[in-house]
């Protein structure tokens, strides 16, 4: 699809470097040629394209920012650009690529020892091993502090029994990364796991019947007496605040690739609008049509600026604290379902089909609005850093 | 046997962006539009890559143009070239001028094999390649292309198509004519230039894009390479395609194959 110019009014282009520009435009060509041709099929079918990962690992998009181990060593920005073209494919392939990058390579770079960086780090830069991130459960998703996943000592190895819900990638994953309550600890005293695939007592189910996310794996994990080695716990790290880092990471990227989702809504209705006749006159010429472009147009420009600033301070800062990254999430969600509802309804019937993407990006959006934290807990991020008051829970 | 390789990088409109004809009727409106590497000449920096990383050896990759051209030559760096040569040159040129260009930088970078586009997809005229190798004294294979489809093995292996001799001296071309294949072996140095059949280029590593930045560009000049650029050929007039007449809708199908015998003839 040829961009519309008028999609960057604001020259954002300009304050990005040539070297991100070039990052970003050669991601947009890969998902132009080779995913989007093939995106709804996936969707239909409930697969997820992993044909596409041997390629998108040689490109360097795995572990993006990482240094070393086989790693491309980007900036934030530049990761945020190439996941926001991703997801402008579909976030199906997104959310692998943050789930790989942010939530299972990064633990391993930040908390894991030498011998586990070099174990896996290479081959999931690679391509060629897959990871999960199993933080979520059945009766624990915004408050993963009361998690019931336990891992016993015993010997030289941890004995881990529980079960993980909602693991993107899990069924296809050669190492989970579990975190779970040691010994009769509480919340403090969680861990990392490296669990492998084929460990005895560990199995994947895939959830079907999902409406949202259809091209990508979504999996229940169960763990019973799961004998993990002691060298697959990682030492770097105790308490939630593992988890919560990785998802800080992850939450960043999120912010730029719901704009990916936003501009292919946007662009698409845009065109449509405007071959779209009723009354003898393309549907871009009533003005309640031209309404909804502008405002779609509007919050794209804003959601924009918000993500790149927000990884331009993580760049300059070295972090960015949870009240920063939850700002931007939970607008440029929010914005981008709005925009892919609206977007859906300038398609009148053929919006609601998966000939067009409108719908596919607004059930996918459903999906983003949840998880990496759900757009309420974010309010309650925010609210706390506002008042200095905690609302979650007691 | 390590290769030296140059390959060119020509920026040209993004075939993706909509051309219109300017008010003269001689250039096309500027504003708005797109540029890339003309794909002809990414295929060429692709099969050299291919070949350096199959015998050994270096890409040198070299425009002619603004210094927006730059984009074109990082893009080619990105991909993995080892090198840029940009003659500078600002105003209008022809093939006459650039081909001249081209033989002085391959006299000062002596390499073993020129990759060039059979074709530029902003004004196809296809000379540039044969200007070079005849002023070089070289042999020339034109339109490269390849038996093995782009999606076999060998594509997805990156195999070279052009094959280099054993002892290094000279490369076999398989060229696409017309119904068929021709298959030529010229000595080294030559000229070769890439049909769209030659291979499917890649995706540039990210970070070799931001590799690319940090390899050389060096900057030559027309005067100083000794090259008159006058330009002897003009465009007179360019006119746009006929535009397409609108498609009708058909109630049914027995319309459409009424409409399709009698009216299209297309049956
Ligand atoms: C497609 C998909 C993929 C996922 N992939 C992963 C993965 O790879 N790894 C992983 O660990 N998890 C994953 N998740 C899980 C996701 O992180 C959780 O769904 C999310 O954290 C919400 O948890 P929950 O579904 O249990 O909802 P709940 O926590 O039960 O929340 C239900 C509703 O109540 C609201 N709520 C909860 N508490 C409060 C409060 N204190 N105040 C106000 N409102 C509140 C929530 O905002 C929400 O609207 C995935 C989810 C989806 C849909």
């Amino acid at each position: 699809m040829s961009r519309a110019a008028i999609t960057d009014l604001y020259r954002i282009d300009d304050l990005l470097s040539e070297e991100e520009r070039a990052i970003r435009d050669t991601v947009a060509r890969f998902i132009d040629k080779e995913y989007l041709p093939i995106v709804g099929k996936h969707f239909r079918n409930g697969t997820f394209p992993m044909e596409l990962v041997p390629q998108l690992a040689d490109m360097g998009v795995f572990g993006a920012t990482l240094k070393g181990y086989g790693c491309a060593g980007l900036s934030n920005v530049a990761y945020g650009l190439i996941l926001q073209e991703l997801e402008r494919g579909d976030s199906g392939l997104r959310s692998f690529a943050s789930v790989q990058s942010s939530l299972c390579m990064f633990p391993i770079h930040a908390y894991g020892n030498e011998e586990q960086k070099q174990r896996f780090l290479p081959g999931m830069a690679a391509g060629k091993l897959i990871g999960c991130f199993g933080l979520t459960e059945p009766d624990y998703g915004s408050d993963p502090g009361g998690m019931v996943t336990r891992a016993r000592k015993s010997g030289d190895e941890w004995v881990l029994n529980g079960s993980k819900m909602w693991i993107t990638n899990g069924t296809i994953a050669d190492v989970a990364i579990v975190w779970a309550k040691v010994d009769g600890g509480g919340a403090e005293s969680i861990k990392g796991f490296l669990v492998e695939k084929g460990m005895p007592g560990y199995v994947a189910k895939e959830i079907h019947g999902k409406f949202s996310l259809r091209a990508s794996f979504t999996a229940e994990l169960a763990f019973q007496d799961v004998r993990v080695p002691a060298k697959n716990v990682l030492p770097g790290v105790t308490g939630l605040k593992g988890p919560l880092s990785c998802l800080n990471k992850a939450r960043m990227g999120i912010g730029f690739a719901a704009m990916g989702a936003a501009v292919a809504c946007f662009e698409g209705a845009r065109e449509y609008a405007l071959e779209r006749k009723t009354f003898g006159k393309p549907i871009a010429g009533f003005q309640l049509t031209q309404e909804k472009l502008a405002d779609m147009l509007q919050e794209i420009v804003k959601g924009q600026l918000l993500a790149l600033r927000l990884a331009r301070l993580a760049d300059e800062h070295g972090k960015v604290s949870p009240e920063q990254v939850s700002l931007c999430k939970r607008n440029n969600v929010k914005v981008a379902l709005e925009i892919a509802r609206v977007a859906r309804s300038i398609y009148g019937a053929n919006g609601i089909t998966d000939e067009y993407p409108p719908v596919r990006h607004m059930l996918n959006l459903e999906s983003v609005y949840t998880y990496e934290g759900t757009h309420e807990v974010h309010t309650l991020i925010l609210g706390k850093a506002i008042t200095g008051l905690n609302a979650f829970g007691n | 046997m390590p290769l030296k390789i140059l390959v060119t990088a020509k920026r040209v409109e993004d075939s993706e962006s909509k051309i219109k004809v300017d008010a003269a009727g001689t250039g096309i409106v500027k504003e708005g539009l797109k540029y890339k590497i003309n794909p002809f000449d990414e295929i060429g920096v692709e099969e050299a890559l291919r070949l350096v990383a199959k015998h050994g050896g270096e890409v040198v990759v070299v425009s002619v143009g603004t210094k927006d051209v730059h984009e074109q030559l990082r893009h080619a760096l990105a991909m993995g070239a080892n090198k840029a040569v940009w003659v500078h040159h600002d105003g209008p040129i022809d093939q006459l001028g650039i081909a001249g260009c081209l033989q002085k930088v391959v006299e000062k970078e002596k390499p073993d094999l020129c990759i060039l586009g059979k074709q530029a997809i902003d004004d196809d005229q296809g000379q540039v390649g044969q200007y070079l190798a005849e002023w070089l004294g070289w042999a020339q294979a034109t339109f490269a292309s390849k038996e093995e489809s782009l999606e076999s093995e060998a594509e997805k292996a990156k195999t070279p198509a052009i094959q280099l001799a054993a002892d290094g001296k000279s490369i076999t071309v398989i060229r696409e004519v017309d119904g068929g294949l021709l298959t030529v072996s010229s000595p080294l140095p030559a000229v070769a230039t890439t049909e769209l059949r030659l291979n499917q280029p890649r995706y540039a590593s990210l970070p070799g894009i931001m590799k690319a930045k940090s390899k050389p560009i060096e900057e030559l000049t027309p005067a100083g390479l000794g090259v008159d650029v006058g330009v002897k050929l003009t465009v007179t007039k360019l006119a746009p395609p006929p535009a397409r007449k609108a498609g009708i809708k058909v109630p049914d199908v027995a319309t459409l194959v009424d409409k399709l015998k009698n009216e299209a003839k297309a049956l």
